[in-house]
């Protein structure tokens, strides 16, 4: 696994979740406190597209040899888009959590709801608390 | 157990907090679970040689003019087909054939016995054992301090151990002391990874010296979520998972290491249910279209899955559950229910792995 690393560009939510926002779509995924915290993960049970996600409710599962969790929207809106190839290797979300380990895209249905997130600093010192 | 009671340390914690370890409380003690991945753990033990510190678990020492006819009274297989040297597996019944512990017991001399017990078990095994032992002419103590343990299992295993040792080891089911790396070990032809190996049974003060040499031939630490998987994939029980009081040897599918005609404690409940047939079947299952199974999940149409993970070396969510007989045929259909969401999965026939499945 890769060192700890949360990016300044993307936005977080306290559950450990972050997103990058594009216009009105987002993409979601869980961070490296997370995907640390949980081990290497061996499933992920994407929304199917069409579905719709609610901010700070459970909109996907991801699974360790040892535990299943559920994944928080930090964001409301519609499915898009699903990371199809973490069917195959749900590792991805270990290795590369920000990047190819991406989860789901998300049109947003509520884009001012991108102020309750948090910055990177802000999310971090969640972290050491 | 008491909840507020500290946990307990084995004389390798330090070395498993070095190596990186994630530690965590295990049946009251600090034990690691995993180092740098379960998955590769897992992996090495199938290829190479692992090293599990199981110092948690417990020993039991009988002794004795009557130790072997105590022990044929408590356990369920046959003591008197156990030669000096002997190792074997049985159960600890109750009177109505509840499973109370499954059990390695090693026999170390004519009159003198080494029964390994699982961690959360062991002071109820020792109080009952102790117990039942009232009357015969055997003397039966607790050995769980006197002792360290550590399995090291692999295609690599033996070799690695031997090129510690005095003299030949232990072939499989059997045990004999041995010289490991200047210390005095007795080595045990036992694991419970599906995988060849050597158990090693050690005076505490001896274990991270024996350890140190393991990791220096090449060996690597394995975690207790490995040992899980492992066991897991070629259908060994785990007690508290897939063997409890509420339930008996026969439907576990452990009627092979019970003996009746002992005369052990909860024979007779024994006999009456292999006659008559148990009512659900312990089954290993794979998962056909995804998902995982966990401990807990209800079968559809009756019965519980006890364990339930990822198979590493299958790649595809793998487990045990007890269902209804007349579903335990390998090949039949299962819908599992996995936190509302129903998964099919399939019965299949023990183990679930084999070298030939990949």
């Amino acid at each position: 696994m890769a060192d700890a690393s949360y990016p300044e560009d993307l936005l977080y939510h306290a559950e450990h979740d972050w997103a990058r926002i594009d216009g009105d779509v987002a993409t979601l995924g869980i961070t490296w406190y997370a995907q640390d915290a949980l081990g290497e993960l061996v499933f992920f049970d994407p929304p199917e597209v069409g579905t719709s996600v609610t901010r700070d409710e459970p909109y996907a599962e991801v699974e360790s040899v040892k535990a299943v969790s559920d994944v928080i929207a930090p964001l409301s809106g519609e499915i898009v888009e699903v990371n199809a190839a973490l069917a195959d290797s749900p590792e991805t979300i270990n290795e590369d959590a920000y990047g190819e380990g991406w989860l789901v895209k998300v049109h947003l249905s509520e884009p001012a709801e991108r102020d309750g997130l948090l910055s990177q600093a802000d999310y971090v010192a969640t972290l050491s608390q | 157990m008491d909840p507020v009671a500290p946990l307990l340390r084995t004389p390798l914690f330090d070395r498993h907090v070095a190596a990186g370890a994630k530690v965590v409380p295990f049946a009251g003690w600090e034990m690691p679970v995993q180092y740098e991945g379960v998955l590769e753990e897992h992996r090495v033990v199938r290829s190479a040689v692992g090293v599990f510190d199981v110092s948690h678990m417990g020993e039991v020492e009988t002794t004795g003019t009557g130790a072997e006819d105590f022990l044929q009274r408590a356990l369920s297989n046959d003591v008197s087909k156990l030669a000096v040297g002997g190792a074997q597996y049985s159960l600890l019944c109750r009177e109505d054939g509840g499973v109370l512990d499954d059990l390695f017991t090693y026999r170390l001399g004519p009159e003198r016995y080494l029964t390994v017990t699982n961690a959360a078990n062991h002071a109820k095994d020792l109080a009952w054992l102790q117990q039942q032992g009232e009357g015969f002419d055997c003397e039966v103590a607790d050995r769980a301090g006197d002792y360290g343990m550590l399995a090291v299992q692999g295609p690599l295993a033996r070799e690695a151990v031997q090129a510690m040792s005095d003299g030949p080891l232990p072939a499989k089911f059997t045990a004999a002391p041995h010289i490991i790396a200047g210390r005095e070990v007795l080595v045990c032809g036992t694991g419970y990874t599906g995988e060849d190996g050597v158990e090693l049974i050690v005076h505490p003060e001896d274990a991270v010296a024996i350890w140190d040499e393991l990791m220096r031939r090449g060996a690597s630490p394995v975690g207790l979520a490995a040992r899980d998987t492992l066991r897991l994939e070629v259908c060994f029980h785990l007690y508290g998972n897939d063997l409890m009081e509420s339930r008996g040897p026969i439907e576990a599918g452990l009627g092979w290491a019970c003996k009746e005609d002992t005369g052990f404690i909860g024979a007779e409940a024994v006999r009456a249910a292999r006659e008559a047939g148990p009512a659900e079947k312990l089954v290993p299952f794979v998962m056909t279209a995804g998902g995982l199974a966990r401990q807990g999940n209800p079968v559809v149409g009756g019965g519980e899955v006890t364990s339930g993970t990822i198979g590493p070396s299958l790649g595809v969510g793998i487990g045990m559950a007890y269902v209804p007989a007349e579903h335990a045929a390998p090949g039949t259909a299962l819908e599992i229910d996995v936190r509302g969401r129903q998964r099919p999965a399939e019965v299949r026939t023990k183990p679930l792995y084999t070298k030939e499945s990949i």
